[in-house]
């Protein structure tokens, strides 16, 4: 889409008012933006007008009959008139028409104000018979609507649908009794999220929205993200959770405690209770959109009875409830003797910035080492790696609103539908604004169906992928030598180390045909802006930050990085993992990755903490079980993370653990991992205290205290404060997390302007160096950020483990739309449970037929390290030879089973690819 | 079934816009839209089967389920209806034992009524498949049927 240059005001008069508007906006957009009311019915400013209720007509002068608003463009000179007796009568008029189908008797009712106080009680009926026993009573656009053209009788005769209550989503019902057949749930469903679950159905007066043969939602593609509920103007959608507890008293924004879009989502609070959990329209991030476990998967689990209120302390081999001062006492006494390296911290891409800084802070300056590492570790350190050694700068170099513009779109190992569900609606509107999408991924994912080309390539075969596209862009001259010349360095190396990777050797290797490759090169190469988008399919190998500088390579040769709509984008995987990162919750770097062992930085560090600090980095989460193995980490302090299942080969994991001396939990759940503590202490949720959280753009988001914590719980800034205290540690003496960001602010270039009070006026992306810088959306813009771009020559390195006679087939893992990481918070919400109850292992008929494996049976899945028993689901979804699992079941852990090999410079296990087999399950 | 949809399929390949025909041949192969059908006709233009079957359910040319070898179509427009179309109907619906827009169990006959055929001339009507008998009575329905068993 092209934005015009200079968009013209135009002048109109509305209902004797001027108003100015620009030009190519509606006669309903520029009454509106007067602050003139027009009525509507069908209209909703985030979908195409389908000008089919007629209910905003007007009149404008010099044109014959009635326009309807919301399809009009406003013209130079226009004079419109909304409100004549005329319109009003046709206004009635197409009201009655409705009406006549809908239950009424509430509506135009002459006593209603004095009724509703004698219906509170009558709303819990399962049948809405008028507004007063309706869910959306006070918030209902169809009764606005009616008040205003003062509708008080209708003349038709009423009939009722009968359509029978729709339950078949978890989450809300359909009562197609008040449909008004406006469309909105239809065209934000097909337009908005690309799904299409819903359409009309059939003829004449049978005509409702409805789903294929009228399948169940689940059935017809739903997946459940409530944008059909919250586009609805009355109750024909509505929400199961809070429906007869009224209108919320008041409302919290704050951002999703889930993935790393970070989507602003309103909570909808009444008394100390969460209602509900609605997306903020007005954001850049998400515009009005979440996905299903932003939209219904947080109140359940925030007020969930199994919510830890009390601290726990290990006594006799049991946890018992004990207070607060007991058990901070008990960790203060135990930690003091584990200080040093014997001692490591894990945080979480989970707690917010300032928790993050303060554990690594109290693990430096308190604990004196610097074994701090945080799970993005399994995740997000190649990124971290690779794109500070390409780009010099170790982020998401562009933003997600920028990607619906671009004119190409390279997904690759990323299933963004269900992992990062709002950034998946971006490429799909980047779709239908006419861009190309090539997905490369292994498994037939929804993006597919979306897609120019898919190249369905063997796991753990990037590289090789990505050389043999580069090759092709080199040698059909389509490369961007100018940029390259100008702006990168090392490219002569880099062009040596592509002669490896003809098409022929790059088809053997992948098992994606060569012509294929060559197409996807050219699209790539040829469509610009073009954006890289990649997620865990990239890092999570033993060669991850190869693969990670394969795509910066790709990027650098076409010249796409540095402007609008392009780019190398990871997508983060924890909401925070971006932020935990940025607050040196790793082993070898303070804030803003400066470097633990550069003595002018360890200066600054000692001078600004007041203690002198080490010089040698520490370990990363995935050496420290060795190290806990050989005797020399005892004591871990673990904040929000749950490593027995979400570590390789977990079995050790879990042994490992079991061998230390003291561990200290931090959850709002008793976890797998939780539950082998010595004392666990109960954190806060994120809807129970302040913070920021930084996004997969790098953008610094506020949440926001809502509720009051569950029971005793406290945040997790907290409660590190006061262990650091106990423990003689300066400079933790905090009263609220804005102070903290001062401090960080101080210490981080990146962070330097960044404070509560701007963060109060909109949310800020790094760098951000001081008060007056806007912040930037878009990295290495006009230079990169060490200078130079640089090129990486690359050799192809087979995943470790392959197939072989014993274990024939590839493993590899992934995540579900419905559940998140270790299911800690997913699976204790009934209705993801409800649409997703446990794990299953996916494998195509091809290899299920000779193994008499039928869709559903039960197998057992063995590899190297251990064995599990799931479910099989037989689909081509998964190729040939290659199975998938999720990660999010601990009844069966995928993490058994793969392989704990680490790709040697960023220390992220090769959680995506390893051999196995499968083996018929005894029944149980 | 899979190769010969496929086959029709593949002759629109390319072609925007052709979601009608589509349907249309395909009935015409199969002679209904079966739930497989419309999932592939669903996959094949990147729509989804929701949009293909909301399209498809605004015609009343589609069908849904698997249809009988012969259609039989009561006309009950105004002259028919005055010389007694209704109870032609009935002596229909009872001789093949379903209802009006069912399929008996051996797929042998659909029944339809119809509002008018424009032969109000042979009032009452009744068409099986293409062929129209016109000034029907009771026993005449009978016999007509029993040609077609
Ligand atoms: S949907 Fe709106 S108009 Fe209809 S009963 Fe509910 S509140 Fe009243
Ligand atoms: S919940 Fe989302 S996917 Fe499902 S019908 Fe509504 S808009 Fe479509
Ligand atoms: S269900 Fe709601 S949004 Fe959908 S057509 Fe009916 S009234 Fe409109
Ligand atoms: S897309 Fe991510 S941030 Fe947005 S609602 Fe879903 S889980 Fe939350
Ligand atoms: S709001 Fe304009 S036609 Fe419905």
């Amino acid at each position: 889409m092209v934005i015009s240059q200079e968009t013209k005001i135009i002048n109109l008069a509305i209902d004797g008012q001027p108003v100015k508007t620009k030009e190519g906006t509606t006669v309903l957009e520029s009454a509106q933006q007067a602050g003139i009311y027009i009525p509507t019915l069908c209209y909703h400013h985030s979908l195409t007008p389908s000008g089919s209720c007629r209910m905003c007509i007007v009149e404008i002068e010099g044109m014959r009959g009635f326009s309807t608003a919301c399809t009009t463009p406003a013209i130079e000179g226009m004079v419109v008139k909304t409100n004549t007796p005329q319109l009003q009568e046709l206004r009635r008029d197409i009201l009655e028409l409705i009406l006549s189908e809908h239950p009424y008797a509430c509506l135009i009712c002459d006593r209603k104000e004095h009724c509703e106080p004698f219906h509170i009680t009558l709303r819990k009926q399962a049948e809405t018979t008028g507004c007063t026993m309706c869910p959306k009573n006070g918030r209902c656009e169809l009764q606005k609507v009616v008040d205003y053209v003062g509708l008080t009788e209708i003349r038709l005769a009423p009939s009722r649908r009968e359509a029978p209550i729709l339950k078949d989503s978890p989450f809300f019902d359909r009562d197609y009794n008040l449909c008004i057949l406006c469309g909105r749930c239809i065209q934000v469903c097909q337009e908005v999220r690309g799904i299409g679950a819903i359409a009309f159905t059939y003829r004449g007066s049978r005509t409702l929205p409805g789903t294929a043969f009228d399948k169940s939602l689940q059935d017809s593609g739903c997946q459940f993200c409530g944008a059909c509920v919250d586009i609805c103007p009355t109750a024909a959608l509505t929400e199961r959770s809070g429906r007869w507890r009224g209108l919320p008293e008041r409302s919290v924004i704050t951002t999703c405690p889930y993935c790393g879009v970070g989507c602003q989502l309103s909570l909808e609070i009444k008394g100390n209770r969460i209602l509900r959990t609605v997306p903020v329209m007005e954001n850049s991030v998400n515009s009005g959109q979440a996905c299903v476990k932003g939209r219904f998967g947080i109140t359940e689990f925030v007020h969930h009875p199994q919510r830890l209120t009390m601290p726990l302390i290990r006594k006799n081999g049991k946890l018992v409830e004990a207070s607060w001062e007991e058990a901070l006492d008990l960790v203060t006494e135990k930690l003091a003797s584990y200080k040093g390296d014997e001692f490591a911290f894990i945080a979480s891409g989970k707690c917010t910035n300032e928790e993050n800084y303060l554990a690594q802070k109290f693990t430096r300056t308190v604990m004196a080492t610097n074994n701090i590492d945080t799970s993005a570790r399994l995740c997000h350190a190649p990124t971290v790696a690779g794109l500070a050694q390409a780009f010099g700068s170790s982020a998401t170099t562009n933003s997600i609103s920028e990607i619906r513009s671009a004119a190409c779109i390279l997904v690759v190992g990323s299933n963004t539908s269900s992992t990062h569900p709002v950034i998946a609606l971006e490429i799909k509107r980047a779709v239908q604004n006419g861009g190309k999408l090539i997905v490369a991924d292994p498994r037939d994912i929804e993006l597919c169906r979306y897609a120019d080309i898919w190249l369905s390539h063997s796991p753990g075969t990037d590289v090789a992928l990505l050389m043999g596209m580069m090759r092709v862009i080199f040698d059909e001259g389509l490369a961007d030598l100018a940029f390259i010349k100008e702006y990168c360095e090392n490219f002569d190396a880099f062009k040596k180390s592509l002669k490896n990777f003809n098409l022929d050797s790059v088809e053997k290797v992948t098992c994606v045909p060569g012509d294929k490759i060559a197409e996807a090169a050219r699209l790539y190469a040829t469509y610009k802006p073009a954006s890289i988008i990649y997620g865990t399919g990239i890092t999570q190998h033993s060669h991850g930050t190869d693969n990670v500088l394969a795509l910066a390579n790709l990027a650098m040769l076409t010249g796409n990085i540095g402007k609008p709509s392009t780019g190398v984008n990871p997508l983060s995987g924890q909401n925070n993992v971006q932020g935990a990162c940025d607050m040196g919750a790793l082993p070898d770097v303070y804030t803003a990755y400066q470097s633990v062992d550069n003595p002018d930085i360890q200066k600054k560090f000692e001078i600004a903490w007041g203690c002198s600090l080490s010089a040698s980095p520490g370990l990363a989460v995935t050496e420290i079980r060795d190290a806990i193995y050989k005797g020399e980490v005892k004591a871990i302090y673990l904040m929000g993370g749950n490593p027995v299942l979400s570590e390789p080969d977990a079995k050790h994991a879990q042994e490992a653990l079991n061998k230390l001396e003291f561990l200290v939990v931090q959850d709002i759940f008793l976890s797998e991992t939780a539950q082998l503590a010595d004392v666990v202490l109960p954190a806060a949720s994120f809807a129970e205290k302040d913070g920021t959280f930084t996004n997969t753009e790098r953008r610094i988001q506020r949440i926001r205290k809502a509720i009051e914590p569950a029971g005793n719980s406290k945040p997790d800034w907290w409660i590190i404060c006061q262990i650091a205290g106990r423990l003689g540690g300066k400079g933790f003496s905090f009263e609220h997390p804005s102070q903290i960001m001062s401090e960080i602010a101080s210490l981080t270039p990146s962070y330097g302007g960044v404070s509560y009070q701007r963060l109060e006026e909109g949310a800020i992306q790094w760098p951000c160096p001081d008060d007056a810088h806007p912040g930037t959306s878009i990295l290495h813009a006009g230079k990169f950020a060490r200078g130079k771009g640089k090129f990486s020559p690359l050799i192809y390195k087979s995943p470790c483990e392959l197939p072989d006679k014993e274990y024939p087939l590839v493993l590899t893992t992934g995540s579900s739309l419905y559940h998140f990481r270790t299911g800690t918070m997913t699976r204790k919400i009934t209705g993801l449970n409800a649409i997703e109850p446990e794990g299953v292992i996916e494998i195509n008929p091809v290899d299920a037929c000779p193994l008499k494996i039928s869709d559903g049976s039960k197998v057992k899945v063995v590899s190297r390290r251990g064995e599990v028993i799931a479910r099989a689901k037989v689909t081509e979804k998964s190729p040939p030879t290659v199975v998938f699992m999720t990660s999010h079941f601990a009844e069966s852990a995928v993490n058994i089973l793969t392989n704990p090999v680490l790709d040697p410079v960023s220390k992220t296990p090769e959680l995506k690819v390893c051999a196995i087999r499968i083996e018929e399950a005894q029944e149980l | 079934m899979q190769g010969e949809l496929a086959e029709i399929l593949a002759e629109y390949e390319g072609e925007k816009g052709a979601l009608i025909p589509i349907l249309q041949k395909v009935q015409g192969k199969f002679g209904y839209l079966s739930e497989k059908a419309v999932s592939e006709i669903a996959k094949f233009s990147r729509m989804s089967e929701s949009e293909i079957f909301g399209v498809a359910s605004f015609y009343a040319q589609f069908y849904f389920a698997r249809r009988g070898e012969h259609t039989v179509k009561v006309c009950l427009g105004t002259a028919c209806h005055v010389r007694g179309g209704e109870r032609i109907l009935d002596e229909v619906k009872r001789e093949l034992g379903i209802e009006s827009g069912g399929t008996t169990e051996d797929y042998k006959f659909s029944l339809e009524r119809v509002a008018c055929f424009g032969s109000c001339a042979l009032a009452p009507v009744m068409v099986i498949d293409k062929n129209v008998y016109g000034r029907m009575t009771i026993a005449k329905a009978k016999d007509i049927l029993a040609e077609y068993h």
